[in-house]
């Protein structure tokens, strides 16, 4: 019993912290149109994994430089003369697959690569939980700091700048609270998991509220509850967390979507 | 002092000068509309007087305390972001409750302050940006291209309005547009640019100017001789 308590304590205190913050940024990610980019942010974080055990440095270390690197290079070549998109399907395979060989190279006594490509949160030990409420409640600042701003530079440039407010910068602040977040749930929901957990409450909660402050809640709540139910699910019919969590978050969009229809 | 002074402005675009040696001044109180063929720079020069582009060399200089108010040619609202009018005035920072309702009136469209804003249609959302511009009192007004997609009345009715605010506040007006009969009707000056100023002044001086009829023919006048007296008129241009 004890075993359970401590066990799933951790792993819902970790989902939790992630799946609180990547509602409301993920709403950014929504309203930019930017779920490709957090996908290549994140696949590209198994690259991170790799570095971080051949340099033998801490995995959240790792995946934190090499997401944020990632990120930076998709900011900073942003709007070039590739098309976004495949500038991103570039970024988001390569890297995923170089990362996959490094791995390979790697003793296989000590990795489970599957645990970073889809999570494994009943492996979370006290210092990630430090790690993932940390790195969530500088995302969640952040957010809040500049709120009224990446608002304003998400609706548009110009307008941005005619209020004083340069767009690029609050580009480069989500982009940097993006590879804080990947690099915190890699251990939750995995490398190609974060994007779902991004979108996927952004997008239920967009149905059910009339403001962004609303919805960046709402899409809060539904992700947290989504964890909670996964790790039940999981604990219970001993099904993969990270997929389980991802798929209570697919019920309650595919639930609001319904509600949409039946009014 | 003016407003607003622009010296020998140059921008470039990958290495394309897109403008150069454009100077400029604005008063307080005038209407000033730029007008020039597709790609002249126009809207350019609008975005690089609110910040958005850098400018190459040259300088723009603001009467010290300037308060801008900018309303974009479009703002597209993507779907999936739920904003109502309100809140929109609202960014990036509060304001006065009072002065959001009183600028949505301004504007005409106070009743629908609750509406969202990407079900607006083009006319409302371009009236919702002018009320936004207004809400910060501005001394210039900067309009890129505010009727695009607008049909002639709600043209009409859209420089109207931009009249009747100019006469209870006393702001400037820079604005680009292509409806060159209401232009010439509705501005005190009109600046006709093609990467630089081709010529510069009273609606009747520009439109009879060599460089102006260069640029837009002289069937154009026929438009402009609803408004005004005609004295330039001619029938030897067989293409327009």
């Amino acid at each position: 019993m004890i075993l359970f308590d401590s066990l799933v304590m951790r792993a819902a205190a970790a989902g939790l912290g992630v799946a609180l913050v990547a509602g409301p940024l993920g709403c950014f990610v929504v309203w930019r149109r930017m779920a490709y980019f957090s996908d290549a942010t994140a696949h590209a974080s198994i690259l991170g994994v790799a570095l971080a055990l051949v340099l033998d440095v801490p995995v959240f270390g790792g995946v934190l430089v090499v997401a944020f690197a990632a990120a930076l290079a998709l900011w900073a070549f942003g709007a070039r003369s590739l098309g976004q998109d495949t500038g991103l399907g570039v970024m988001a395979h390569s890297t995923l697959a170089f990362g996959l060989v490094a791995v390979s190279f790697l003793p296989s006594v000590r990795i489970d690569i599957s645990a970073y490509l889809f999570g494994d949160i009943l492996a979370v030990r006290e210092r990630d939980l430090a790690l993932i409420w940390g790195g969530g409640a500088i995302v969640l600042a952040l957010l809040a700091w500049r709120w009224s701003r990446l608002l304003i530079a998400t609706l548009g440039a110009d307008m941005a700048h005619a209020a004083g407010v340069n767009p690029r910068r609050e580009e480069l602040l989500l982009t940097v609270a993006l590879a804080i977040l990947v690099a915190a749930a890699i251990k939750v929901v995995g490398a190609l998991l974060v994007g779902a957990l991004l979108v996927i409450p952004a997008a239920t909660a967009r149905g059910l509220t009339r403001t962004p402050e609303a919805m960046a809640a709402t899409a809060a709540l539904i992700g947290g509850a989504s964890a909670l139910g996964g790790i039940w699910m999981s604990w219970e019919f001993d099904t993969p967390t990270g997929p389980s969590i991802v798929c209570w978050t697919a019920l309650a969009f595919v639930l609001s979507q319904l509600r949409g229809v039946i009014r | 002092m003016s407003l607003l002074t622009i010296e020998g402005l140059d921008v470039r675009y990958d290495g394309r000068r897109v403008l150069h040696d454009v100077d400029l001044s604005i008063d307080s109180g005038e209407i000033i509309t730029v007008v020039g063929p597709n790609g002249s720079g126009k809207s350019t020069l609008l975005r690089t007087v609110i910040g958005a582009v850098r400018p190459s060399g040259g300088r723009i200089i603001h009467r010290p305390g300037l308060r801008i108010g900018y309303v974009p040619q479009k703002l597209p609202v993507d779907r999936s972001l739920p904003m109502t009018v309100r809140r929109f005035m609202a960014l990036p920072d509060a304001a006065p409750k009072a002065a959001v309702e009183a600028a949505l009136a301004r504007a005409d469209v106070a009743e629908i302050a609750s509406s969202q804003l990407a079900t607006l249609s083009g006319g409302q959302m371009q009236r919702v940006l002018l009320a936004r511009a207004l809400l910060n009192d501005p001394h210039l007004l900067i309009l890129d291209e505010p009727t695009q997609g607008l049909d002639q009345p709600g043209t009409a009715s859209f420089y109207q309005r931009i009249a009747a605010i100019r006469a209870e506040t006393g702001c400037a007006v820079l604005m680009v547009s292509h409806d060159l009969h209401v232009v010439m009707a509705a501005s005190d000056r009109v600046i006709c640019l093609n990467g630089h100023v081709c010529c510069d002044g009273r609606p009747e001086y520009v439109a009879s100017a060599p460089a102006y009829r260069a640029l837009f023919g002289s069937g154009t006048q026929g438009a402009l001789a609803l408004y005004r007296h005609e004295h330039t008129h001619r029938h030897d241009e067989a293409a327009e």
